[in-house]
């Protein structure tokens, strides 16, 4: 498929963007990644008028646009992905009853786990960041669970290569580490959560990932802008 | 794929629950309804669904499945004789599940906000945000149906599913606040879609009739201002 055939609206920091570029990676499908910029004044992103249009509901990234066909929601367009490019690597399991765990995990993550973790960078007082901390941990805590379920022994919540799922919590490692190091704590601990902890290691390290995940340094940077603008949109 | 053993853990009065059970019709799949009762939680759903403690479960030869959409997809990967519940299409497939998660995440809180509304005027700004969205609905589903008679062409399919089920807690809050949310004026095709919806084989047993469901509400609302007991 030639690679101005599918273009992706995102933005490098954006975990739910990070998603759908290692699913492009693990089908090995080019892809034209057009980059929304970074808002002026109080704005976090400036919208382009092609995400307006592509993603008129939302207004969010990312949008995958394939052959000028717009597919919104990070995890709807992976799973296009994987049934579109049907050549190369599964990305959800075959089974039927393996997809409905993915599935479920997966929509754990996204209304439970990760408002937790972003709950910690809003937090008003210690106390609220705290909770929100031990959330996130509790949750890892199942994940890890979920883990040793899935994996059946493997390397990855998928098997034996990175998938729905591993995609799915994988993404939000980057910013897991800037949480951890901007508020001196662990949150994945290796003696908690010993499985995810290698797991972690192995998803950042795999090729699906690598180019695709930022230095935690760099979402470091990155974090400091974004927290001054949220800072200077709320009057308190 | 041969059939096996299949428990519903539900309540009839559950939108959640009713997605499941039109699926499981629309396969012509026989089932175990084990129905939970108002106000506890049996063991077998705690220990089913020990992460949410939420129905539905569907158990499938004694291995549970939870969420009502992650269901429903399961149902359409293990019973593929009968007819699709998924479009066939990518593209088709991705926006019916980009409008079944716009249906969880934008309509349903709020309904929600709606219920909790206090006062005249948080309720009339309430109703505005639902018809607001129940506009951009009739859109999707004049894209969707490309002029047949549900969001899923001839049959109806994974939204018509994912939407249709609140169809019956939705003509309890109009008939409960004398107002219309779906109307001719604004959703003109909704309004005519809702109607062959609630009359599809698959699921004119499942709705619950308004007058149960008006009673059920009344019950729960009872509950709710009376004080917690252990």
């Amino acid at each position: 498929m030639a690679a101005n055939d599918v273009k992706l609206l995102g933005a490098w920091p954006s975990p739910f963007v990070m998603r759908v570029r290692m699913a492009l990676k693990i089908k090995a499908v080019d892809y034209e990644f057009l980059e929304e910029k970074m808002g002026s004044n109080n704005d976090i992103l400036h919208k382009s008028e092609l995400l307006l249009k592509s993603n008129p509901v939302y207004k969010k990234i990312p949008v995958l646009i394939h052959g000028d066909k717009p597919i919104c929601e990070s995890l709807v367009i992976v799973q296009y992905i994987d049934e579109v490019w049907t050549s190369g690597s599964s990305i959800l399991p075959s089974d039927p009853f393996d997809r409905a765990i993915a599935r479920f995990w997966a929509a754990y993550i996204e209304d439970k786990w990760v408002p937790s973790l972003r709950s910690i960078g809003m937090a008003e007082s210690e106390e609220a960041k705290k909770a929100a901390m031990e959330q996130v941990e509790e949750g890892l805590g199942l994940l890890e669970d979920a883990f040793v379920k899935c994996s059946k022994g493997k390397n990855f919540f998928s098997g034996d290569q990175v998938g729905y799922l591993d995609i799915t919590l994988g993404c939000y490692l980057g910013w897991l580490k800037v949480t951890e190091k901007m508020n001196n704590v662990k949150l994945l601990d290796g003696a908690k959560t010993p499985g995810l902890d290698k797991w972690a290691e192995r998803f950042c390290s795999d090729v699906a990932v690598k180019d695709v995940m930022p230095e935690t340094e760099k979402l470091i940077e990155f974090a400091k802008v974004l927290f001054a603008k949220l800072r200077a949109a709320s009057p308190n | 794929m041969a059939t096996g053993d299949v428990k519903l853990l539900g309540a009839g009065a559950s939108p959640y629950v009713n997605r499941v059970q039109i699926a499981l019709n629309i396969k012509s799949e026989n089932y175990e309804f084990l129905e939970e009762k108002l106000g506890s939680k049996s063991e077998l759903l705690l220990k089913s669904n020990p992460i949410h403690k939420k129905i539905p479960v569907l158990i499938h030869d004694d291995k549970p499945i939870c969420e009502s959409l992650v269901i429903v997809q399961y149902i359409d990967d293990v019973w593929t004789s009968g007819p699709s519940i998924l479009p066939s299409d990518p593209y088709d497939r991705a926006i019916a599940r980009f409008w079944a998660a716009y249906v969880d995440d934008k309509w349903f809180p709020l309904m929600k906000e709606l219920r909790m509304a206090e006062g005249e005027e948080a309720k009339a700004a309430a109703i505005e945000k639902i018809v607001e969205v129940l506009v951009v609905l009739e859109e999707a589903f004049v894209k969707c149906s490309k002029g047949k008679a549900f969001f899923g062409g001839d049959s109806i399919g994974f939204l018509d599913i994912a939407f249709g089920s609140f169809l019956g807690w939705l003509k309890v809050t109009e008939k409960m606040g004398e107002m219309r949310l779906l109307s001719e004026a604004k959703t003109p095709n909704l309004v005519e879609w809702a109607e062959r919806f609630c009359c599809d084989d698959a699921v004119k047993d499942v709705l619950p009739k308004t007058e149960k469901l008006i009673e059920i509400f009344k019950i729960m609302q009872a509950r709710a201002k009376a004080p917690p007991s252990n």
